[in-house]
């Protein structure tokens, strides 16, 4: 393909779809800047996991997958959610604990599912989503319905008991899933070099007998392009794939994070690598369109999340009369 | 005496445990310059260094089997879990191993282990992160299980809970954790097995566990203006648990409510209000004991419907009524 001059992107991958995932990387980042703003003003409640800095590995990965394809999330999700194709507002409004939000004001950030969109949920327990991946990717293939389940973790989840076991059961079984990990370098405190000691994540593939490539988690293009490879891999039934995208949090893992882990230097050098910016100039290098037309779709991106701020405070505030329900279905 | 948060005593009692005795450690995720996820461990790595406050990847089964197999061998740990939630992940290690072991290899080896974990609701980090599970480990026998509700009982019962032989789980409450008691700087202990009358009345026996003490508390405050004496009772410690104490206070009143977090269907109040009637109390009573626990629900977002998914004092102060006939 040649939608962009001097870089091969996913063949169905055109200059529109180009546009719209730069206004979707916006989109992400406004969200859980606001979100940000408003669990300072003790607007939002509960905690909250922000993925600003991440834009590139949600919205790459999503960016080459079919409607009828389906996601996991993790707690830090809210990307995965709109890139997966979710409704800000409703986002929004769950977030408020409203009656309008994804989960009626009961599951909050850490779980927002949207699985009419094939988003099978945000997760509260870390590497909880992996083995559903699988059991998703399961009936994929027992039913023949060619469908592909990315599943998204962190490198701290990688050293889950549920990662390994996950895998393995993919593989043997050869499910059309591909694993995502987004290594941004730290789970919680413990930074990826502390809490193992390989090089990278992807490099566990080769116990499990599939392939691993670790990618430039800030490069949305590379991210697309590997994780493309991994889904028609997926789907013409030759199994599972890790790809892991080399990015960085650049928030503290959720509120009262003092980060004194880590040094305001690597912040910095992170925060130069800045994937939405690299985006934009390759965009603009590339003439899919002009540095005005950016800031354009970048305004956008910035209204679309004050209408849903406007959106979650006009809703109704969860209702005590439904407490009980959906407890069983 | 000076006052110090629960979170500070809790520290304190491990800080003291572990100038003492070099066998002593803690494990967990972000213990170390984090501070633990409630703050607990906060400056305990600067002192003890990273030795002996061992940061873990995020691997529940692998750190609670390390801790199972380095009691078993001589070191007695402590292992914070960051959520009590997070124990589903553990518990073969726990259950079927460290509950077990001792008793399968025919008293031959022992786990001297302390699992520390926040549980309970009320922070509005939803259905994953706020469970009150402690039934399920007081059902396995080979575990005890302690539940403070005070930053001195939490200081004196984690004392207790380190110099213990066996594995034992010590639920802390996450909305407890700010809250302040008198606590001395010195070192004590209070024995597993020992509950504590909160507050002497006449008329009615609450039993509460952790923070549901502090809601009977306030409860038997109000009910008192209306001229209703209730005697607080706080087991402390589920498993062993102090039948007496509970069983002479329910002669004296004759009546019984019993009140803990934890969804009510199948909670550990059953076994306390059985304990009641199989004993000689039941003899005593004029009305039936009464149960209150969370609703059969996951613990919701919202924080309106999360407070009502717990029982408030409002419920409490009904039950009590009820047993009184007054309502
Ligand atoms: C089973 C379990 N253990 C611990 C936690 C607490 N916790 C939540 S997120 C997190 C860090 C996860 O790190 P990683 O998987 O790398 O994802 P990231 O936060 O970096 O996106 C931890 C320790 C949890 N939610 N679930």
């Amino acid at each position: 393909m040649d939608a962009l001059s001097g870089y091969s992107v996913p063949k169905g991958i055109d200059k529109q779809k180009l546009i719209d995932l730069y206004k979707q990387m916006w989109l992400i980042r406004f969200f859980d800047e606001k979100v940000d703003e408003f669990f300072a003003k003790g607007m939002i409640h509960g905690t909250t996991h922000l993925c600003v800095g991440q834009e590139a590995s949600a919205a790459g990965a999503c960016a080459v997958l079919e409607e009828r394809d389906k996601i996991t999330s993790t707690h830090r999700g809210h990307g995965h959610c709109i890139a997966k194709g979710a409704d800000v507002n409703k986002m929004m409004a769950e977030l408020f604990g409203r009656e309008t939000g994804y989960c009626k004001g009961k599951g909050g950030s850490m779980h927002i599912a949207d699985v009419e969109k094939g988003n099978l949920g945000a997760n509260g327990i870390v590497g909880g989503g992996i083995p559903l991946a699988v059991g998703s990717a399961l009936t994929s293939h027992m039913k023949k319905l060619d469908y592909v389940t990315l599943c998204f973790f962190g490198d701290g989840a990688s050293n889950e008991g549920s990662f390994h076991e996950a895998l393995n059961l993919a593989s043997i079984w050869k499910l059309p899933v591909v694993f995502i990990c987004e290594n941004n370098q730290y789970g919680m405190s413990g930074s990826v070099k502390e809490m193992t000691n390989i090089e990278n994540i992807a490099d566990r593939a080769s116990s499990y007998g599939m392939p691993g490539v670790a990618v430039d988690g800030n490069d949305i293009v590379e991210v697309m392009n590997s994780v493309d490879e991994a889904v028609t891999r997926a789907r013409a039934g030759h199994g599972p794939t890790i790809v892991e995208a080399k990015t960085y949090r650049w928030k503290g893992h959720s509120k009262s994070d003092a980060k004194k882990y880590r040094t305001r230097e690597e912040e910095q050098e992170w925060k130069e690598q800045d994937p939405i910016k690299r985006f934009k100039e390759l965009l603009i290098e590339s003439d899919v369109f002009s540095e005005e037309h950016a800031e354009q779709l970048k305004s956008e991106a910035k209204q679309m999340i004050e209408d849903s701020v406007e959106f979650a405070k006009n809703s109704p505030m969860a209702s005590k009369d439904n407490l009980l329900e959906d407890v069983y279905a | 005496m000076r006052e110090i948060t629960y979170q500070e005593a809790v520290r304190e009692a491990m800080s003291i445990e572990m100038r003492k005795n070099p066998d002593v450690f803690i494990l967990g995720e972000d213990i170390g310059v984090y501070g633990g996820a409630f703050g607990v461990t906060r400056g305990m790595i600067e002192e003890f260094g990273s030795e002996r406050v061992r940061n873990t990847p995020i691997s529940e089964s692998a750190i609670a089997g390390a801790a199972i197999g380095s009691a078993l061998t001589g070191m007695r740990p402590i292992l914070e879990l960051q959520f009590s939630d997070f124990i589903t992940i553990a518990m073969d290690q726990m259950v079927n191993q460290a509950a077990k072991l001792r008793y399968m290899y025919g008293g031959k080896g022992k786990v001297p282990m302390v699992l520390r974990t926040p549980g309970g609701s009320g922070t509005g980090a939803a259905a994953q992160h706020s469970q009150s599970l402690e039934a399920w480990m007081a059902h396995i026998p080979g575990l005890k299980v302690v539940q403070p509700s005070t930053a001195y009982d939490a200081k004196g019962l984690l004392k207790a809970a380190m110099d213990d032989e066996n594995p034992v789980i010590f639920y802390e409450h996450k909305l407890l954790y700010q809250t302040k008691s008198q606590v001395p700087e010195k070192e004590y202990s209070i024995p597993l097995g020992k509950a504590d009358i909160k507050r002497e009345g006449a008329d009615v026996t609450i039993v509460a566990t952790s923070i549901m003490v502090h809601k009977a508390l306030e409860a038997a405050k109000e009910l008192a203006e209306e001229g209703i004496e209730v005697e607080v009772i706080d087991p402390r410690t589920l498993v062993p648990l102090d039948e007496e104490t509970i069983v002479q206070s329910v002669m004296k009143t004759g009546r019984a409510v019993v009140v803990h977090e934890a969804v009510k269907r199948g909670g550990y109040g059953g076994e306390i209000a059985s304990l009641i009637a199989e004993s000689e109390a039941f003899d005593y009573l004029d009305a039936p004991i009464k149960r209150i626990g969370g609703l059969p629900v996951p613990i919701p977002y919202n924080p309106e419907l999360e407070k009502a998914a717990v029982p408030s004092k409002e419920d409490i102060k009904h039950a009590v009524k009820e047993t009184l006939q007054r309502v």
